[in-house]
């Protein structure tokens, strides 16, 4: 099913969203060959200064920076993407960039069920792995019987 | 004073040499890789990253190899390579109540909603060596349960609604940046936290510990501890929103501190906090007591003279960077200093004897 649409900002946040948190060499391995494409931006390693909270709700402060590789391309028919993923691996960044052009012409269904579908569900299997771990270490307290009460 | 020298390079050059021969150790032992310090050493991998300020486990395990396991190596290792990369933007602030969480405790709260979830702790562990690691083996797999889905609300959340605490309003303030501007004194509380969620773990340990033990105590409980992941949002001009460009492990440490209430403030609970890159819990639950600490000005207490009262003494000696930095460079050549200290003691100790003779001479006379 193809509900993607360029004019949609929440589908396309949430593509670029999986591949910027996608492990690179499974994205390669999911997409092995890229489309002929321009590089408008090559890929290009930075560091985002990544902000907190004071007390998690107050005013922002400087955390700490994080590597981010950004790249942004033009395929044949003028449609252009961008991909901004964590790390400091140009491919990563390359194929985000034309993971999204694609997403925003025909291509899409059949790039979802291709790359998309297989990142977002196995993130979300590692994100239930975690929880499932986590929760196992949930303490249940129990009140133990008072001597008076016995 | 500073004297070029040459001379030298044959013994540098050979230093480095069996610096890396010695870095390999044993090379009957297999080598150690990049990978295996970041999934085996992680703690250690995540102190590089928070005091370096560079979240990038790959680049921490890297500089643990080759700074050969001295950690405050890695962290200079790590700044040093930081400066290189252009700044690309700054993300959102996180939410933290939004974080994916391995561990969350409350100190003050047994039943609280989303639960007191231990993650992987040495906590309850007995601290004795465990000789099964010394053999190869495998680990069992860690046990399950049916992950929860509902909320893990923040503890002051719920004291805030009852006006116990005081509030941590929100704002959209730009923070001011201590790697973009040198850090001037007095410093607010945002700057306050980049300096020390970046300084080094022992020097806040120790600075918290000596709240604890009277040198500006702040009679602290622990609301809240968490560790997990969290997203990490940036807006990316050329789309016009936001976009996740990642996700960080954090701890984060929100103290809940008694408070009798000042000239300016009425009795509540006050608090501290502390976030640190990686699962840092020493360093957050430290970073949050030292935090406030800071705060005594703001909160009209009596500035009891402590040193972890002293912004300025806190501030520009956590960072363990500059402070190696300082100290160790007395190690390298100070010839000329040094000569020109042995002349005026050698000029001072002739005076003094000739006076000395002198004085005999009188005396004598």
């Amino acid at each position: 099913m193809n509900t993607e649409s360029h004019n949609d900002p929440s589908a396309r946040q949430r593509w670029m969203s999986v591949l910027a948190k996608a492990d690179p060499a499974r994205l390669a391995a999911l997409m092995p060959d890229l489309p002929t494409l321009e590089p408008l931006r090559p890929p290009e390693v930075g560091a985002v200064m990544v902000r907190g909270r004071v007390g998690a709700t107050g005013a922002p402060f400087n955390l700490g920076e994080m590597t981010v590789t950004r790249c942004s391309v033009r395929l044949a028919d003028g449609t252009v993407g961008h991909g901004y993923v964590q790390g400091r691996d140009k491919t990563h960044a390359l194929r985000a960039a034309a993971v999204d052009a694609l997403m925003q012409t025909d291509q899409a269904a059949q790039l979802r069920v291709a790359v998309l579908d297989h990142l977002t569900a196995e993130a979300d299997a590692r994100w239930a792995l975690r929880a499932a771990k986590a929760a196992a270490t949930k303490v249940d307290f129990f009140t133990m019987v008072r001597g008076e009460d016995a | 004073m500073y004297v070029a020298v040459k001379g030298g390079e044959r013994a540098i050059d050979n230093a480095h040499a069996w610096l890396a021969e010695e870095r390999r150790g044993d090379p009957s032992v297999a080598e150690l890789g990049v990978a295996q310090i970041r999934a085996q050493l992680a703690l250690a991998v995540n102190r590089v990253m928070a005091e370096g300020s560079l979240y990038d486990p790959d680049l921490a395990a890297l500089a643990i190899k080759q700074a050969r396991g001295d950690l405050i190596e890695a962290v200079f290792l790590i700044r040093a390579y930081r400066t290189t990369l252009p700044r690309l933007g700054a993300s959102n602030p996180v939410d933290t109540g939004a974080m994916a969480v391995d561990r969350r405790v409350s100190a003050t709260f047994k039943d609280l909603p989303g639960g007191q979830i231990l993650g992987p702790t040495f906590d309850y562990t007995h601290r004795l060596l465990d000789f099964k690691l010394m053999a190869e083996g495998e680990v069992p797999a860690a046990e399950t349960a049916p992950a929860q889905t509902g909320p893990v609300p923040h503890v002051t959340g719920f004291l805030n609604r009852d006006g116990l605490i005081e509030p941590a309003a929100a704002s959209d303030a730009t923070p001011p940046d201590l790697t973009r501007e040198p850090m001037e004194l007095p410093a607010d509380r945002a700057l306050r936290l980049q300096a020390i969620t970046r300084g080094d773990e022992g020097f806040v340990l120790s600075m918290a510990y000596s709240t604890q033990r009277g040198y500006g105590r702040t009679h602290a409980f622990v609301g809240e501890l968490r560790i997990g992941r969290v997203a990490v949002e940036m807006d990316i001009p050329e789309l016009g929103f936001a976009i996740e460009i990642g996700e960080v492990e954090v701890t984060e440490c929100e103290t809940v501190n008694q408070f009798k209430g000042s000239k300016t403030e009425p009795p509540q609970f006050t608090r501290g906090y502390g976030l640190v890159f990686g699962q840092s819990e020493r360093k957050a639950i430290a970073m949050s007591l030292v935090d406030r600490a800071l705060r005594w000005k703001e909160l009209g207490e009596d500035d009891t003279g402590a040193p972890a009262q002293d912004e300025e003494f806190v501030l520009m000696h956590c960072d363990n960077i500059q402070a190696t930095g300082f100290l160790e460079h007395i190690k390298l050549p100070h010839y000329v200093d040094f000569q020109s200290e042995l002349e005026l003691v050698r000029r001072l100790r002739a005076e003094a004897m000739a006076g000395q003779e002198m004085a005999g001479q009188e005396a004598a006379e």
